[in-house]
């Protein structure tokens, strides 16, 4: 099989004289160091970002532990601020995104009808860089202090030079040149994705007859390519305030403090629609097969999810409504905000009329999607109270935006995944988890993720700001602090019941069959777990949900009736399996990423050895990238 | 259930409005902008309320309804209903614009500034972490308590020398940040007299959470008479004594004392008896506290100034003087003694 890059590449075809012999192998444990096959990368994506996940989580943990009752004393106030900065960093660029990444690599090739994405090394790329970013963030506790200054980091605290002493140790820097290096990765996957969905789709399968998912992906996909540059571009300047003393935001040399801002939030408000619309993605495939009724109102919910993306761009400066903006850009933002709403409900009527009228099964995967509806609903309920600008005055930076950004990110995001979890578990791993287990583990992270979240509102309210490591007695507050931390650790054991259940499928599980769900897209028509190339034979698309459309019609009253086992399965060309040609393995993209976080040591650090030896390393890697044909001829 | 533990957490809002008199509630306006954003806010609370729990009881309902039983498992595909669609966009669209239209005109009357002889100004400085009060024309150069007239609009102009901090009184009005180069105004005005709890909203740092502050409202008559107290100047004696302290333990490099020093690091010292915290508001000011702070004030508040280095320059706040100079707990206490007494 071609993919793009081997159009891109010129195919050698004769081995040329390489400076190390190609791994061959793709199975076993070295395989997964080389490996290119999409799916392989989306469960790497998955165990990782699942990792940072628990990471993340003990952090919140500790957070809550901390604030449990008034001058809590777990944690000093640097170890607080490093905390609920890195709290804040994984679970945004270390498990939101991808944990996104990781879904859209495994399905949207199968959702497709391909064999792979459209650059499969670069694909491996990515992943490296996410997991070397992520272990170079987090080595920052021991190599001089974790970042913390906020997950936004706000400038002037970040770019001041250290020796002023507003934060104590390197984090700014780490945090800088981390995030920096994350989004190379960030931006690489969004193109892969974008070049594959626009290329790779099987014959018949247009634009309008792509899975919702496949559509939410792309317009992610969009987000990340033009948003990361814009924060690029702003770590750049703080890292060069703070170190080289150039002064973009240093006021006394008339750099402009909020610049950092417009720029932070012009990439961030992008950034929530890129945590959020993975959510939405999922949840759109989970509705319908439960309900065994289409998505209600496809063009609908696709249109809004591509407004949703464009809109996303206008609204950046409702963060800084207490900045002095002045009324005439506070008014502005605030309708253009409200605006944002309109798409944002219409896709949630949309998901309850797809439920209307249908037969609803109640497992997981329909819990968790349900729960997103009702989770997300709330958040965006308490957004668009935020709109409302003088309420805003009073709600920002206090704990009903902590509660706010945790009914969106949490109960839509991280809800829609677990469902997403329930829902491709038997596909990717063969074996379906575990119902009872689910069902308990979604109820208590229901109960508990609420027992957290809520009496935020209120705690903000009534005047607690976040990012405070202590608060005084006598304010009120305790009993709320307390039900929170006791929701928390709910959470944590509703996440155990998860792993718990992993394990216990791992070791009990029934292989499931190719289709346990009776679902809808081109993923359920092959193997479960699929072979590497995907499709025996490449599926030729002729409706929306494919392969629902292969397995029942509709009679006059539009009612469902089931087909024949067997009857319409058109393919393309079939090609006998020892023709297919999947792209090898290959050292390149691991060699090369290396390379990476040695440079990002040399700039933390200043030290130009270290600079040096990572670019030199680069280079190396980048020449035996090149010339490493995508496909080895004579595999 | 879920719709009973929605009912219940709403009384527990309700609750918490009327009940947590804490005194920094936004729930509790006693100034006339956060009544206004109170009042803004409070019909579009419960239109939100009632959406809300309109999509929850729709969430627990039609999956139940529809469930899939005997005989309906091909249920009609439906694919989309225009009608429908367009009458759930236009029902937002029309709530928000209703929210837009009182929206707007409330934010051009919050940012007006009053004017006339009426009002009181303050030029208000954030530092790292506390803040400091200077009314330029009484001639008053204070920390962390800011002390106002009740119903006389008072209009903060505010900077920073080093990062963003964020005003907030919530009782008094929402919040504005405080940023390094540019002056923002915040109006504030109280009702009653009383203590208003207020602390800085924007992360600054290592002691963000200790940046606090309060507004003390006084009637006509309690204010001018702290507005004298305030201007009077220090005895001979109370001079002569903080001479000594700014000799033996560098006080006065920091500290301004009125005749004695100019330094602006840290607040000033000279009426330090007649406020009620000190600390960027983190500690009430008492002997024990005080004494406390005199000799380890790192220990006591989260700083970057663990001792006086030469001739390395001290960091952040204020170093501790038994690390530097060898005080001792007694030397402490004498000058706490003496601190107090600084009316
Ligand atoms: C067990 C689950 C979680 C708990 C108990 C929790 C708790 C908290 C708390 C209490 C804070 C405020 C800290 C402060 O202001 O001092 C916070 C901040 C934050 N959380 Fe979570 N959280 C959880 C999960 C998540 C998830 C899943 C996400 C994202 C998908 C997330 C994203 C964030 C972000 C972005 C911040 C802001 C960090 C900052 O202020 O820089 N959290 N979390
Ligand atoms: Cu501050």
């Amino acid at each position: 099989m071609t993919t793009v890059e081997d159009a891109l590449t010129h195919v050698e075809t004769k081995p040329v004289n390489r400076m190390l012999q190609r791994p061959r192998s793709t199975t076993g444990a070295w395989s997964w160091f080389t490996t290119v096959d999409h799916k392989k990368i989306g469960i790497l994506y998955g165990v990782t970002a699942l990792a940072f996940f628990l990471i993340g989580g003990i952090e919140a943990l500790l957070i809550r532990v901390q604030l449990w009752g008034p001058n809590g004393t777990v944690l000093t106030a640097n170890q607080y601020n490093q905390v609920f900065t890195m709290h804040g960093t994984t679970m945004i660029f270390l498990m939101g995104m991808p944990l996104s990444i990781a879904f859209g690599n495994y399905l949207i090739p199968l959702m497709i009808g391909a064999r792979d994405v459209a650059f499969p090394r670069i694909n491996m790329f990515g992943y490296w860089v996410f997991l070397l970013g992520g272990l170079f963030l987090y080595s920052s506790f021991v190599l001089g202090g974790a970042p913390n200054g906020g997950w936004f980091g706000y400038a002037p605290l970040t770019s001041t030079p250290m020796s002023k002493g507003f934060l104590p140790g390197h984090g700014p820097d780490f945090w800088t040149i981390g995030l920096i290096m994350l989004g190379i990765g960030s931006v690489t996957s969004a193109l892969n994705f974008i070049v594959t969905v626009i290329n790779m789709r099987a014959p018949g399968m247009s634009m309008l007859r792509m899975p919702v998912f496949v559509w939410m992906m792309t317009v992610v996909a969009f987000l990340t390519l033009f948003a990361m540059p814009i924060v690029t571009a702003a770590l750049m300047m703080v890292y060069l305030d703070r170190n080289f003393g150039t002064n973009f935001f240093n006021a006394s040399m008339h750099g402009d403090p909020l610049l950092y801002q417009n720029l932070f939030w012009l990439f961030g408000h992008p950034e929530v629609y890129i945590l959020i619309l993975p959510g939405m993605a999922v949840v759109s495939e989970i509705l319908p097969v439960f309900s065994r009724k289409p998505l209600f109102g496809y063009s609908v919910v696709v249109f809004s999810g591509i407004a949703i993306g464009f809109l996303g761009w206008g609204v950046w400066a409702h963060h800084m409504f207490a900045t002095g903006i002045g009324p005439v850009a506070q008014s502005a933002f605030g309708v253009s905000t409200m605006i944002i709403a309109v798409p944002t409900g219409v896709k949630i009527f949309n998901w309850l009329g797809t439920v209307w009228g249908g037969a609803v099964r109640l497992a997981t995967p329909m819990l968790y999607a349900l729960g997103f509806i009702a989770m997300f609903t709330l958040g965006g309920l308490s957004g668009v109270m935020s709109a409302i600008v003088p309420a805003d005055t009073q709600q920002t930076d206090s704990y009903f935006v902590v509660a706010h950004f945790h009914y969106v990110l949490f109960g839509g995001l991280v809800f829609a995944l677990f469902g997403g979890f329930y829902y491709w578990w038997p596909k990717v791993f063969g074996k379906m988890l575990d119902e009872r287990l689910g069902k308990t583990s979604f109820w208590i992270m229901l109960i508990g993720f609420n027992l957290t979240f809520f009496p935020m509102h209120i705690v903000g309210l009534e005047g607690m700001p976040r990012r405070t490591y202590t608060y005084g007695a006598g304010l009120g507050w305790d009993l709320l602090n307390k039900l929170e931390t006791v929701g928390a650790f709910l959470i944590a054991t509703s996440v155990l019941v998860f792993i718990v259940n992993i394990v216990h499928t791992k070791l009990r599980g029934e292989p499931c069959g190719e289709d346990p769900w009776d679902a809808r897209t081109l993923e359920w028509a092959t193997s479960s777990p699929p072979p590497e190339f995907n499709f025996a034979e490449i599926p030729i698309v002729t409706n929306r949900d494919e392969w629902w459309h292969r397995k029942y019609t509709e009679d006059e009253d539009g009612r469902l009736v089931r087909l024949p086992a067997g009857a319409a399965t058109a393919t393309a060309e079939p090609e006998a399996h020892h023709h297919i040609h999947m792209p090898s393995p290959s050292y390149w993209p691991l060699l090369f990423t290396i390379g990476l976080p040695i440079l990002g040591y040399g700039f933390v650090f200043k030290n130009w050895w270290l600079v040096g030896l990572g670019a030199v390393w680069l280079m190396f890697g980048m020449t035996g990238w090149a010339t490493e044909p995508s496909t080895e001829p004579g595999t | 259930m879920r719709a009973g533990a929605l009912v219940a957490a709403i009384t527990l809002l309700a609750a918490g409005c009327n009940g947590n008199n804490n005194k920094q509630n936004s729930l509790h306006p006693d100034g006339p902008a956060a009544h206004k954003i109170l009042n803004l806010f409070t019909p579009f609370f419960w239109i939100a309320v009632v959406i809300g729990i309109g999509v929850l009881v729709a969430t627990i309902i039609l999956p139940l309804r529809f469930r899939r039983r005997e005989g309906n498992e091909n249920p009609k595909q439906v694919h989309g209903n225009s009608t429908l669609e367009i009458t759930w966009t236009i029902i937002p669209v029309l709530i928000l614009a209703v929210m837009a239209i009182f929206t707007v005109p409330t934010i051009f009357q919050l940012a007006k500034t009053p004017k006339g002889p009426n009002v009181i100004h303050v030029d208000v400085m954030a530092h790292q972490w506390w803040w400091e009060y200077k009314y330029p024309k009484e001639n008053i150069y204070t920390a962390n308590e800011l002390h106002i007239p009740i119903n006389r609009p008072v209009v903060l102009s505010m900077t920073s020398d080093n990062v963003i901090h964020d005003f907030w009184v919530p009782e008094l009005s929402g919040k504005k940040d405080v940023v390094p180069g540019q002056t923002n105004v915040e109006v504030i005005q109280a009702e009653k007299p009383g203590t208003y709890l207020g602390q800085c909203a924007e992360y600054c740092g290592l002691s963000h959470a200790d940046m606090r502050l309060r507004v003390i409202a006084q009637t006509q008559a309690d204010y001018d008479t702290w507005v004298q107290t305030q201007q009077a100047p220090p005895s001979a004696a109370d001079l002569a004594e903080f001479k000594k302290l700014g000799t033996e333990y560098s006080c006065t490099t920091c500290h301004m004392f009125q005749g004695v020093s100019k330094a602006e690091v840290g607040p000033n010292l000279t009426h330090l008896a007649d406020r009620e915290i000190f600390a960027g508001g983190k500690y009430d000011l008492t002997f024990d506290n005080l004494w406390k702070w005199v000799l380890n004030a790192p220990s006591r508040k989260p700083n970057q100034c663990p001792r006086l280095p030469q001739p390395d320059p001290c960091k952040v706040g204020m170093p501790s003087m038994e690390k530097t100079f060898g005080m001792s707990a007694g030397q402490a206490q004498d000058i706490a003694h003496f601190l107090l007494t600084l009316h």
